[in-house]
């Protein structure tokens, strides 16, 4: 397993927000995180991490901070960039966890992949904060890519995206997931949760409501119980569109 | 990078030469070179080793810890326009040498103003860590800072108010203006070891504040104790701060500006800045304090009054630069 959750319970404001979630994830799996605003997705990312205060366990919590480093990256929601730092600086952040920090041949190497997977070879010299968001982003997901982890918990990933930026997204978790490696993400558009991931949870007021194939987790009942809504299902070639009503 | 690293110094240590040079003394620049490095008989080596070289040594130091932990402060608080002076240890350590004046303890042993501004920065800092504790992220420091600093701007307003010695009053407002004149080398072995101390604990989380460029969550899963990286700031910070004020006074400007100023040169980048700073840091204040000495060499103009006016206009003018092109 490359992440065991088991009786996690997260507390905010003494307000309980997640309650008892229990959740393993293997390696090759991308798990869309779904749910309504509040349902405590991200809280059960952060507290994943070690992030913030919980109760029950996380392995991932559990690792020494080090080799929890290398062994998953977080991507989250803020994309924060503080400083107008190279695209190339940026991406080499991702190297902090290593051994030779940024400098060795290794690093090097990893940090060219990332910046070459990501389309992002004309931009290195580049001062990130002068890039547009999706250049952002993707600089981004570079410099997640750097830290080569097994794992990458990405925190509304395709939030605030134009539509082709958010397929090329979840194309590389997609891929990623597929060269072995596991993704978390949590996503608000349900056909593309759908359409891209290996496997949903469904989370709402706290509990996992539901955990599976898209086809098992989208069914109407559960959604109707998790956002109140009804949604309308075309099949296409590509897979279902899915279209809240 | 490299190439400014270079440049830098060398300006340093052209300046550090200039410092030594530079006195009302008027002495010829060999003559007080070979009495600084060989001594002998007569007032040359004297003020050469015990009035210039001090001063020399206190402008460097200070300017590189203001510069340093000026860098230091904007990383970590992801705020451009954070300074050494705003976590509040500098007007702590200020309240303390200004009772050390007004009870005239100051008169009592050359040492006791400096350690009583040791000692109200070491209150500071137990003050700050009471108020932003352990945990919490950068926005309870600033606000801690600001308190702080409020706290002892009223402590040494009360001072002056209540004080019934208008000389002791006069000596309390031009110590507040900061000045390198008539240090010893008491001074010098008083402020610089816990000043290496805190410039090496602030040198040591670099990459921490590199990490930091994407924000706190990011940067913990990267392995980076929030908690550790703010002790060791706040440390590194108080033991910089604390002596510098506690021989030199408040010195203003220097921590800001300097950072400003390098950041287009050799990158924003914390790990990069942070030594970039302690040089630039070093050769403004050296550059300010032979300043001081050649404009007015008559009156005693205060070294903080010259960098403050001197650090605003600069500051209006990068602001004004940096205003059409996104971020300060």
């Amino acid at each position: 397993m490359v992440l065991r959750l088991s009786g996690l319970s997260v507390t905010r404001r003494r307000r309980p927000v997640l309650h008892g979630v229990n959740l393993a994830l293997g390696s090759g799996e991308f798990v869309g995180l779904i749910g309504p605003n509040g349902a405590g997705k991200s809280s059960l990312m952060e507290a994943a991490l070690g992030l913030i205060p919980f109760t029950g366990t996380s392995s991932l919590a559990a690792m020494p901070a080090d080799r929890r480093a290398r062994h998953a990256t977080y991507l989250p929601q803020s994309r924060e960039i503080a400083w107008p730092v190279s695209v190339e600086d940026l991406v080499a952040l991702g190297r902090i966890p290593w051994p030779g920090g940024g400098r060795s041949g290794e690093d090097r190497a990893a940090i060219d992949a990332a910046i070459a997977r990501m389309g992002l070879e004309a931009f290195r010299k580049r001062t990130a904060l002068r890039l547009s968001g999706g250049e952002q982003n993707r600089a981004l997901i570079a410099r997640a890519l750097a830290q080569d982890t097994p794992m990458l918990i990405a925190d509304e990933p395709i939030a605030g995206l134009d539509p082709a930026q958010q397929l090329a997204c979840l194309r590389l978790f997609r891929d990623l997931a597929a060269e072995g490696r596991t993704v978390l993400a949590s996503i608000h558009d349900l056909g593309l949760a759908a359409r891209f991931c290996t496997r949903l949870v469904l989370l709402s007021g706290g509990h996992v409501l539901a955990d599976g194939p898209a086809d098992a987790v989208l069914g109407d009942d559960l959604l109707r119980r998790a956002f109140g809504i009804t949604v309308r299902r075309v099949e296409t070639p590509d897979g279902p569109a899915i279209l809240p009503v | 990078m490299r190439k400014w690293s270079v440049t830098l110094s060398v300006l340093v240590g052209a300046l550090f030469l200039a410092s030594l040079l530079t006195g009302p003394a008027g002495l010829p620049a060999m003559d007080s070179l070979r009495a600084l490095a060989f001594g002998g008989d007569g007032p040359i080596p004297i003020v050469m080793r015990e009035i210039r070289l001090p001063r020399a040594i206190l402008g460097l130091a200070i300017g590189a810890g203001l510069g340093l932990t000026g860098a230091a402060l904007q990383g970590y608080l992801r705020n451009p326009l954070a300074e050494p002076g705003l976590i509040g240890i500098s007007g702590m350590a200020a309240l303390g040498a200004v009772i050390a004046i007004q009870t005239g303890l100051s008169l009592a042993a050359m040492s006791a103003l400096p350690l009583a501004a040791m000692a109200g920065a070491t209150a500071g800092v137990a003050l700050l860590v009471a108020l932003a504790g352990p945990r919490g992220g950068s926005v309870t420091l600033i606000l801690a800072g600001v308190a702080i600093s409020a706290l002892a701007g009223a402590g040494t307003a009360l001072v002056l108010n209540l004080s019934p010695n208008p000389y002791a009053a006069n000596e309390i407002v031009f110590w507040l203006m900061g000045s390198l004149a008539d240090k010893s080398m008491l001074h010098v072995w008083l402020a610089l070891p816990p000043m290496a101390l805190g410039a090496g604990l602030i040198l040591s989380v670099r990459r921490a504040l590199d990490a930091l460029t994407l924000g706190e969550a990011a940067a913990q899963t990267l392995g980076i104790s929030g908690t550790g990286l703010r002790w060791r700031l706040i440390a590194g910070t108080a033991l910089v701060v604390g002596p510098a004020t506690a021989v030199a006074g408040a010195i203003g400007f220097v921590g800001l500006v300097i950072p400003h100023i390098l950041r287009p040169l050799v990158g924003a980048r914390p790990s990069a800045l942070l030594p970039a700073s302690a040089l630039g840091g070093a050769a403004l204040l050296l550059a300010a304090d032979v300043a001081v000495r050649l404009i007015v060499p008559d009156r005693d103009l205060k070294l903080g009054v010259l960098t403050a006016i001197v650090g605003a206009p600069l500051f209006l003018h990068l602001i004004w630069k940096t205003r059409s092109g996104g971020r300060v």
